[in-house]
């Protein structure tokens, strides 16, 4: 077997030592429920407090306001669905965008079937949100604004602060939620700076366990639970605590904030040798959505316009190397990338696009044995093209 | 009053002297898939088996559940044994039956005395249990045409049985009774529910999977795997074969012309699961064929696919249409599998405009271009081979 070269951080990364022995402590000595009133129930619930404190400090907000969640997709639910319940005396219409993922996006088209009235707002070839397009589409009646942070699929990052400026200069109520799952931890950020209600994040992007995430829920936001039963957090997700999991969020955020500015300098270094390496030996190799300033420091989406992106994968995969074709989500099915469509793409280099994703846990070595084989296998399989 | 299972056998009745041989393979076949749950006796008299669990912890209805699935069984009914006594016969079909009975309206007594030794004759037992029956449960009303419940009385060698259900078993022959042979499985919805139809007429099974990476993904090849574990929970155990296809189709695809791609292909592939069916005594090959489906499929391109091989090739579906096979697929449950959508980039192997009329002597030609033989022998011995059990 080849070296193991994971360059697919966007789908999940791999979690850090520490991570895992903090949750094998919590499975097997620290066990109890955070609800229950003994020592052993207040022992679990002192390590989610401290989870909680940590992870509310890297986001700069109160430990009120953050809420943990079985991960990304339920935090997405919870805050479109829960703003949306709870605001639909005041109005019928929610704004997000066509890039978003489809936990958003599927959520937004439940809302439809229920009455609610969504509208779509574009992105230029970059994967950059139409900010004129949003001015025209908020409205009196406007309750939510949905965007994210990253795109997942090339790595845009959405001017959510102008976004915050465009609702207020609309004289708007709207309620703003970011989808920050690909940005928590990539990107140095506060939820207070960029003028956001709520906000998702996801553990296993950054190191942590499958199965966690949480919702910040600014102090004073109207918004319902989708979840009812035993009132733990709050009420806003109820359910027994996921107690490792929780803990190892915390400790995750806290190894990964402890060191934020050198981690995002390693990733951007990588992706940026991984680019140059790949545009330099590579033609006919295109890179989609790298707007200047506006992408984010891990993720290079690449088309390689002849191939199909499957077939290089797992070629790739054969050298050890892990990549993606779009998002890891729907390559289960094998439709095109809604994303690269909207961002006008041809759809050659559609069916060719390789997702490259970057962590800290990568060496330069990783990155220069992936530019030493890929134009090998592109050479080679652009000899079996469809005649 | 103890439960059991009456299984009833249908084609292998009518074997002479054989018919031992049939209903011994039979028995082991149903002892082999219930053996894991528990001591169950498993006995044979006058065309029925008998298949009693002699653990109150098993559950009958796992049992029946499994024998759904083996092949040459024709019904399943689940019974209870009471003496063979009149008296014991009507108390004790009313106690045993008086939850279900009391759902229904119409009901009538349908007795079979295969004890002709036994003093009162079937019309007479069934009046006879009818009556009690209507003496006990007073909204019941009889109704010879068309009842809404039967009550079974069988009055056999040592006990009598009562039961109201006749399950429908899914026929066929025992596996093992004849003879082997080797499927070209691809993860489609065909060749599934092909492989399915000659195991039902007691065919033991192997199966051949090409897989083509980095054109199919891992995932093929556990679906693929997922598709034999399915026909394994009919047919006991398969030996799936995993043979490498790429650099076949590749040196295929330099050096051929484009409109005779597929059929040097699946000559190849023909090729190849008749060495590896030799290899483990197969009579015969089976694919997921049917006639017309796709160019390669059409009555020329069939001719020119079997010239490839002398063992015999079974195509069961070969006069189906598609959504027959597809109700057969669902009915056997290889159709979810099958539908999963890791489908194989192979297309760039498949020409645009393909032969439908091909003629052996040109395909000949170009198969002398490329070293037949050694490319299905080198196939064939790296072949990965996983062994599936139930």
């Amino acid at each position: 077997m080849p070296k193991e070269i994971y360059l697919d951080n966007s789908a999940t990364t791999k979690p850090y030592e520490e991570v895992v022995s903090e949750m094998v402590k919590m499975l097997t000595k620290n066990y109890g429920n955070p609800s229950s009133l003994h020592k052993k129930g207040i022992d679990a619930e002192r390590e989610i407090k401290k989870s909680r404190e940590t992870i509310a400090k890297a986001l700069n907000i109160k430990t009120n306001e953050l809420f943990f969640t079985s991960g990304g997709t339920e935090a997405n639910n919870i805050a479109i669905r829960g703003v949306a319940l709870a605001n639909k005396r005041r109005g019928n219409h929610l704004i997000t965008s066509v890039i978003e993922h489809p936990s958003v996006l599927n959520t937004f088209a439940y809302l439809e079937k229920e009455g609610f009235n969504v509208s779509y707002i574009k992105v230029d070839k970059n994967g950059i949100i139409d900010l004129e397009q949003l001015k025209q589409e908020i409205r009196e009646d406007t309750i939510l604004v949905s965007i994210m942070h990253v795109n997942n699929e090339v790595g845009s990052i959405q001017p959510i602060k102008e976004v915050r400026q465009m609702i207020d200069f609309r004289k708007s109520q709207a309620i703003l939620h970011v989808d920050a799952i690909q940005s928590f931890g990539k990107i140095i950020f506060t939820p207070k700076e960029l003028g956001v209600d709520l906000l998702s994040i996801s553990a296993h992007k950054l190191h942590g366990p499958k199965g966690v995430g949480a919702l910040f829920v600014r102090k004073g936001i109207l918004i319902e639970p989708i979840i009812y039963g035993g009132s733990q957090e709050l009420n806003m997700r109820s359910g027994t605590e996921n107690v490792p999991g929780i803990v190892g969020f915390g400790k995750a955020v806290e190894l990964t904030f402890a060191d934020l500015p050198n981690i995002i300098a390693k990733m951007n270094k990588l992706k940026d040798n991984l680019r140059k390496g790949i545009v330099e030996k590579i033609e006919n190799a295109f890179v989609n959505g790298q707007a200047d300033s506006q992408s984010a420091p891990h993720i290079l989406n690449i088309s390689f316009p002849g191939i199909r992106a499957e077939v290089l994968l797992h070629a790739l995969e054969s050298e050890g190397i892990f990549v993606s074709t779009g998002a890891a989500c729907s390559s289960n099915k094998p439709s095109p990338s809604h994303v690269l469509s909207e961002m006008g793409i041809d759809s050659k280099c559609i069916e060719g696009a390789i997702r490259f994703s970057v962590s800290s846990f990568n060496s330069e070595e990783d990155i220069e044995h992936c530019i030493q084989q890929l134009p090998v296998i592109v050479k080679q399989l652009k000899k079996y093209v469809r005649r | 009053m103890d439960e059991l299972i009456l299984v009833k056998y249908g084609e292998i009745i009518l074997k002479g002297l054989n018919r031992p041989l049939f209903e011994n393979k039979l028995i082991r076949n149903i002892k082999t898939s219930l053996k894991d749950l528990g001591k169950i006796k498993v006995t044979r008299a006058q065309a029925t088996i008998y298949i009693e669990p002699m653990d109150k912890m098993i559950q009958i209805s796992q049992m029946i559940e499994r024998l759904k699935k083996i092949f040459g069984i024709v019904s399943i009914s689940r019974v209870a044994k009471v003496e063979k006594d009149m008296e014991c016969i009507k108390k004790q079909a009313v106690e045993y039956l008086l939850p279900t009975l009391t759902h229904h309206k119409t009901f009538k007594v349908e007795t079979k005395r295969a004890d002709k030794r036994f003093p009162l004759k079937s019309p007479e037992i069934s009046r006879e249990v009818g009556g009690y029956i209507l003496s006990k449960i007073s909204h019941l009303k009889v109704d010879v045409h068309t009842p809404d419940i039967i009550v079974n009385i069988e009055v056999r060698d040592t006990s009598a049985y009562v039961y109201t259900e006749k399950i429908p078993g899914v026929g066929g022959m025992p596996t093992g009774t004849n003879g082997k042979a080797t499927l070209l499985l691809s993860g489609g919805i065909d060749s599934p529910v092909a492989g399915w139809m000659i195991a039902k007429r007691g065919v033991e099974l192997e199966a051949v999977h090409f897989f083509s990476p980095p054109y199919t993904s891992e995932r093929a090849k556990d679906k693929v795997i997922e598709l034999t574990k399915v026909l394994v929970s009919y047919c006991g155990k398969i030996n799936l074969h995993i043979v490498p296809f790429t650099d076949i189709q590749m040196e295929i695809y330099e050096k051929c012309p484009d409109d005779q791609l597929t059929l040097i292909m699946r000559r190849l592939m023909m090729k190849i699961a008749e060495k590896i069916g030799l290899k483990n005594n197969s009579n015969a090959l089976i694919t997921g064929e049917s006639l017309g489906q796709v160019a390669s499929q059409t009555i020329q391109s069939l001719g020119v696919t079997n010239a490839a091989v002398k063992l015999p090739v079974f195509r069961p579906l070969i006069g189906m249409d598609k959504d027959e096979i597809v109700a057969i697929a669902r009915k056997i449950e290889t159709f979810d599998i099958s539908i999963l959508p890791y489908e194989d980039c192979c297309t760039i192997f498949v020409p645009k405009h393909p032969k439908t009329k091909p003629q052996l002597d040109k395909l000949l030609a170009s198969e002398s271009h490329v070293d037949v033989d050694g490319m299905v022998n080198k196939a064939v011995n790296e072949t990965e081979l996983i062994e599936i059990t139930q």
